[in-house]
Parts: structure tokens; sequence; C-alpha cells
């Protein structure tokens, strides 16, 4: 099996002053390419410190992780900023656009850090305006953030977290800001990339949200306390 | 292609807050545009003085009879004739000889002695006060004038001490309004003379050194210098009996003009004659040796000192702008430590970061720097503008007349053209070098962190 990504032993601790908090202490997980894995857990539990760590924001203070084979925890700044803009796709509980710029803009950013291309080519306009397209937005390529509402913001990150093609979707807590009807839209949408073979990680607090995914972790004090498919889960991978 | 990019999303960013950015551009485009307007007045004023200088000749030596200070041991006595006191000074035929003998490198023209007087002219109802001058054929060239109709006095009228005047431009319309003067007569002091030429109208030359007063070419009466000195009570004495006394003043030649062949060996010369006439005059300070030639050079070194000056509060200006846009710049950043997290997530690396930041600032200050040389480039204008106002609405007529006044009045800035580049260059750099800090504060924030700003 192939693996998007592998936690191996994964601590993560802060020093605050002389007193250490152990955000992650020894969590082991591996994520096959193409799994939708939802993280659960209690506030404090260490959900966002493990997506982070997913997302080569931060190094482990021990442990390994592997991504897409290579090891984040061994990477220079460079290397992990470079990890992140093409492997993974960042979706924020609020939503994170930058304000000054269009919805194509945003859309677009990724792209002025991609390593090697020195700018924007016609080819990579097209695959924005499908983008945009995909997340139903060509009428508001011209609108900036606070014209939008928090739905179609939540549409354009999602379109900007897929303009790189990463190897892993990470959401933290995507419908958190969101009504649940437009929750129910975003969740749409990611369970059509999950169905086009993407691999999507997802925190959240509300059970019908992590149903969408077909796997499920229950984060607390730090460790994995329970795995596996949920009651009333609504996908169940065949 | 990419750096258009970047500049563009700059502006975009900087567009964010108009007003804020504005205000903070504001230190730049005046420090600009100062630096600009400063250097083009000392440019203008540089470059005045030394047409001024020029139109004196830069390879004449200029020797000048001078009134010594009212000392009775130099005044030496003299039969006047009348009992009364004749002060002698100035430059004399001795003078002229040795000089003309011992001095080397002049051209064919050499020297030009003149004699001038203050007096009347007539001619039928008309009067006019006019400088008379008594010259040689080499006169015209040397004091770069040009004759508008008829010809100059030749060495011929001096070897015949012939009664013929040349008239300045200004002194022929007011003798002769409506007709030609060529060829008619005037009176002075009771001699006539005939007109045998006009010179062309030639603006009026300022004040350079102590002794060289300002010369008004305009009001001149030109006659062969032996009619002049011939003229002259008893050959030499200045009839003019000085008010309160008795006395009378003698001098010969007022000034005697030295040409070299070439500008290298003006200096060189000058000092010999300097040595010559200190020989010869034995201290008394009865002259004064003028080089055009080293007053273009004093006048350099003004405009260096100035530059200087000028450059230095051009620089303390443009610090100013520059730490009011690190100010700014920091805030920015503090304020934009979302948008940092966000970026970081996104794959910027620290410096992509820093780039952003210093792309913005030098934006800032180049756009700035632009406003100022546009607005520098326009300083003739704002001159001329403002002097009309002064003129028509401020300055009564005897202020505009004051020193302050005709020395405002009189400034035509001149932009130096080098000014433009360097100075929207100093934008550019201050822009780069303020905006470093703020920069590396930005990209040394914490991704995780600078995304959990609110
Ligand atoms: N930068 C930090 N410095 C010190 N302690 C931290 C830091 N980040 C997280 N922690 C601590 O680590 C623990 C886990 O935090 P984390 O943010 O991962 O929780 P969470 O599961 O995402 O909670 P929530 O559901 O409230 O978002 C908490 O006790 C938190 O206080
Ligand atoms: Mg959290």
């Amino acid at each position: 099996m192939k693996y998007a990504a592998r936690l191996i032993n994964l601590r993560k601790h802060y020093q605050l002053g002389d007193h250490e908090v152990q955000a992650l202490r020894g969590v082991s997980l591996d994520i096959p390419e193409g799994d939708f894995l939802a993280i659960m857990g209690s506030s404090g539990s260490g959900k966002s410190t493990m997506l982070n760590l997913l997302g080569a924001l931060d190094r482990p203070t021990s442990g390994q992780y592997l991504l897409r084979d290579r090891d984040v925890s061994e990477m220079t700044d460079d290397e992990l900023s470079e990890a992140r803009n093409s492997l993974i796709g960042f979706i924020f509980q609020s939503f994170n656009l930058i304000q000054q710029y269009t919805v194509l803009e945003n859309i677009e950013v990724p792209l002025l850090y991609r390593s090697g291309t020195t700018s924007i080519s016609a080819a990579d306009r097209q695959k924005c305006l499908l983008l945009a397209d995909r997340v139903g937005l060509t009428e508001r390529l011209d609108h900036r953030p606070f014209q939008l509402s928090g739905g179609q913001q939540q549409r354009v990150a999602i379109a900007r977290a897929l303009v790189n093609d990463p190897t892993i979707i990470l959401a933290d807590e995507p419908t958190g800001n969101l009504d649940s009807a437009t929750g129910e839209e975003i969740m749409r949408i990611l369970t059509e990339l999950h169905d086009e073979g993407r691999t999507i990680i997802m925190v959240t607090h509300e059970a019908d949200v992590a149903a969408n995914a077909n796997r499920q972790i229950i984060m607390k004090d730090g460790v994995i306390a329970s795995e596996g498919i949920l009651p009333g889960n609504k996908r169940v991978r065949a | 292609m990419r750096l258009f990019r970047t500049i563009q999303l700059a502006f975009k960013s900087l567009l964010l807050h108009k007003l804020r950015s504005g205000l903070t551009m504001l230190g730049i485009v005046f420090g600009v545009f100062s630096v600009i307007a400063m250097l083009a007045i000392g440019e203008g004023a540089s470059q005045q003085a030394q047409q001024q200088v020029l139109s004196l000749g830069a390879t004449n030596i200029i020797i000048r009879s001078v009134k010594p200070p009212d000392d009775p041991a130099a005044s030496q006595s003299s039969s006047g004739g009348r009992g009364g006191s004749v002060q002698r000074y100035g430059l004399t035929r001795a003078d002229y000889k040795i000089l003309e003998e011992t001095i080397p490198n002049l051209t064919g023209s050499g020297l030009v002695p003149v004699r001038e007087l203050n007096l009347e002219a007539r001619r039928l109802g008309q009067v006019t006060s006019s400088r008379i001058v008594g010259c040689t054929a080499d006169y015209l060239e040397m004091n770069h004038l040009a004759i508008a109709a008829g010809r100059f006095i030749s060495d011929r009228d001096n070897f015949d001490m012939a009664n013929t005047a040349v008239l300045a431009y200004g002194t022929a319309m007011s003798l002769f309004p409506i007709d030609n003067p060529i060829g008619q007569s005037i009176q002075i002091k009771g001699r006539a003379y005939r007109v045998v030429g006009v010179t062309q109208e030639r603006t009026a030359s300022a004040a350079v050194g102590g002794s060289l007063s300002g010369q008004d070419f305009n009001k001149d009466i030109y006659i062969p210098l032996s009619t002049l000195q011939s003229l002259l009570n008893s050959g030499d004495v200045f009839s003019r009996i000085l008010p309160g006394s008795f006395s009378a003043e003698s001098v010969i030649y007022n000034q005697i003009t030295l040409q070299v062949s070439s500008i290298d060996v003006v200096e060189r010369t000058a000092e010999v004659v300097r040595e010559t006439l200190e020989r010869t005059h034995d201290k008394k300070n009865d002259y004064d040796v003028v080089v055009p030639l080293e007053l273009l050079r004093q006048a350099e070194q003004l405009r260096n000192i100035f530059n200087i000056v000028l450059g230095s509060v051009a620089g303390i200006s443009l610090l100013v702008g520059g730490i009011g846009i690190m100010n700014i710049m920091l805030a920015t950043v503090t304020e934009r430590t979302r948008e940092i997290g966000i970026r970081r997530a996104l794959g910027a690396r620290q410096r992509d970061i820093v780039n952003q930041f210093i792309t913005e600032t030098i934006a800032l200050s180049g756009t700035g720097g632009l406003i100022g040389m546009a607005m520098g480039l326009s300083t003739p204008y704002v001159f001329a503008g403002g002097k009309w106002i002064l003129k028509e609405f401020i300055l009564d007529s005897s202020a505009a007349g004051s020193e302050m006044g005709k020395m405002f009045l009189g400034m035509e800035p001149v932009i130096a053209v080098w000014s433009l580049p360097v100075a929207f260059g100093f934008s550019v750099v201050t822009g780069l070098v303020f905006g470093v800090y703020p920069a590396r504060a930005a990209a040394k924030l914490d991704p995780i962190e600078a995304l959990r700003h609110t």
C-alpha cells in the first residue's frame, strides 16, 4: 500500500518557562493515499498540533513524519515551505483569504511560491479558472473576500488548496464558521474530491461532519484514544 | 514578468490603506522635491555667475585702478596749479609700458587700456548722462561687444586723436530716438564728435569681486583713448573738484585689460602681473587685479560647498522620510501578521516574505520619489509663479529694488539633469534600507503563531 503520510511515535512538546506542555505524546498513524480521515477529540487534546505537524508548518520534537517518503522532521525551513507549497493544500476554519486580493488572485497565491517556475503561464491561469468554475465562483472572479459570503470564501480556499495538485488536503474545522446548510455544501465538495482519489485529513468537533470521512480517530491528551468507524457513519468504504 | 507581478501586488497592498500610504509617502515626496529644487537654485545661481564671469572673458586679466583708502600719507600732494592737492593713484603709463614689455603669453590684442569718465552728452535738445569710455580698437572684442551699425573706434582714430564716437545701444536710443545716428554729431564738454557706429544691446553684467562693479554697457559712449586723454585737464588730471576741498584726482587709466593666449596660462600670467605691479607700486593699494577665471573657480567652489550643505539637508529629510516609512511598515507587518501566516502556509519561504515587504516599501518610497521628481521638474515654473505673485501683490517697488528683493527676483533655477536620477535613486535606496528591518521581522514570524493572530 502506498502511504500519503506516516506518523511514527510522533511527539510535540512546548516549553513554557520551566513547564513543559506535552501536546502530542507519541502518535503513530498511517494514512494511505486516497484516505479521508476525520480527527476528533475534546478541546486541548492535540488535534490542531497534529494537523500543524501534518501540514509541515512545524517539526516534531521527536518521532518521524514521513510525507510521501520524505522525512519532515529533518527538513530545513525552506524545505518545509517547499513541501507545504507542493504537497499540501490547507483549508482553514476562518477561510484565511488575502483581503486585498480578488478571488482569482487568491487562488493564484500558491503559484507565486512554486519552486522553479517564475511566472504564471496561460495554462496556470486556465487551471485557476477551471478550479473557480468547479467551486462555482466563475461569476465572482473579481470580487474581494469581504464581498463574499462565508461559504463562498471557503470555496475560494478550496480552489486555492487544489491549485498545486497537493498530495494531502488538510482541513481544520472547515465548517466551523458556517451554518449547517453551507457546511453541508462544503462537505459535498470535499467528498467529491475524495471520490476523485485525493487524500483528505480533517479536524472537526461535529460527529455528522466527521461522518463524511471513511475513517475517524479520536484524540485524548495527546494520544489517539480510539480509531475506527463511528456508529452512524454515512460512508463505509467497500 | 514575475517582478512586474510582484510590484503590481505590492501596489494592491499599499492601496488597501490609501490615506496612510499617501501620508507616509509625503516625507519622501518632499525630500526628493527639495533636493531637486535646491540643487536647481544652486545650479541656476552658479550658471549665472559663470555667464557673468565668462562675459568678462575667461582669458582676461583685468587690472583696475582703485582709489586708496583716505590715508593722508598715501595721497601725495603735487602741484595742481591752484594750490589744491591732487591725488594721484592707479595705473600709469609706466605700468602699461612695463606690462607690455614683460608679461608673457599675451594675444595679439594684448593690453587694452581704458579711461572712463561720467559726463553728459548732448545732441540738439537731448541730454543724457553717459559713461565716456576712452579705449582702443581691441576693446570691442575683449568685452564681447558687437557692432549693430557702422564701425568701432579704430587704431587710426587713436593715432589721429580723432573726434569720433561709437554709441552704445541705450545711448543711441536716448540721443537719437527717431533718426539714424551714424554720421551725425554729438557734444561732450563742448566738443563735437562724429558718430561712426552703434553697438548691439547687451545685458548688464553684475558686480564681480570687490572692485569690479556691475557694468551696464548700454549707457556707454566709446571714443579714442588718446582723444579722451587730451580732453582731460593738463592731459591727466581729472578736473572734477571733490566736494568740500580743492583736491583733485589724477588717474591715467581706470583699467587695463590683458588677454592671454589660452586658459591654461591665465593663472600663471596673473601671478606675474601681480608680482610686477607689487614692485612698481611699492605696496600702494591703488590697483586691483581681477582674474575672471579665478572668480569662476571660486564660484565653482562655492557651488560645491552649497551642494554639500544641500546634500546634508536632503540626506536628513530622506532619513526622516525613511524613518516614517519604517514606522509604518512595522505597523503594517503587525497588522498583516495573519496574512504572513497564510502566505507561509501556502509555501512562501522566509525570503519570499522579505522580498514582498521590501518590494512594498520600495514601491512606496519609489512612488514618492517619482512624485517628488515631477514636483521638482516644476521648480522653474513654481519659481516664476512665486516671483510674479511677489512682484504683483506683495513687494512694493522699493522692496523689490532692495538687495534681498533683487536676489530673489534674480533667481533663475536651472534643473540639474543628474539630480533627477540621483534623487529618485535615493528614494529607492531609502525604501530598501528602511524596509529591510520590517521585512525581516515579518519573515521571522512563526507560521503557526502568525496564523493564529487575529
Ligand atoms: N504554541 C504553543 N505553546 C504552548 N502550548 C501549546 C502551543 N500550542 C498548543 N499548545 C498546547 O497543546 C495542547 C494541544 O493544543 P491544540 O491546539 O492541539 O488542541 P486542539 O485539540 O486543537 O484544541 P481545540 O479543539 O480547542 O482547537 C493544549 O494544551 C495547548 O495549550
Ligand atoms: Mg484546534
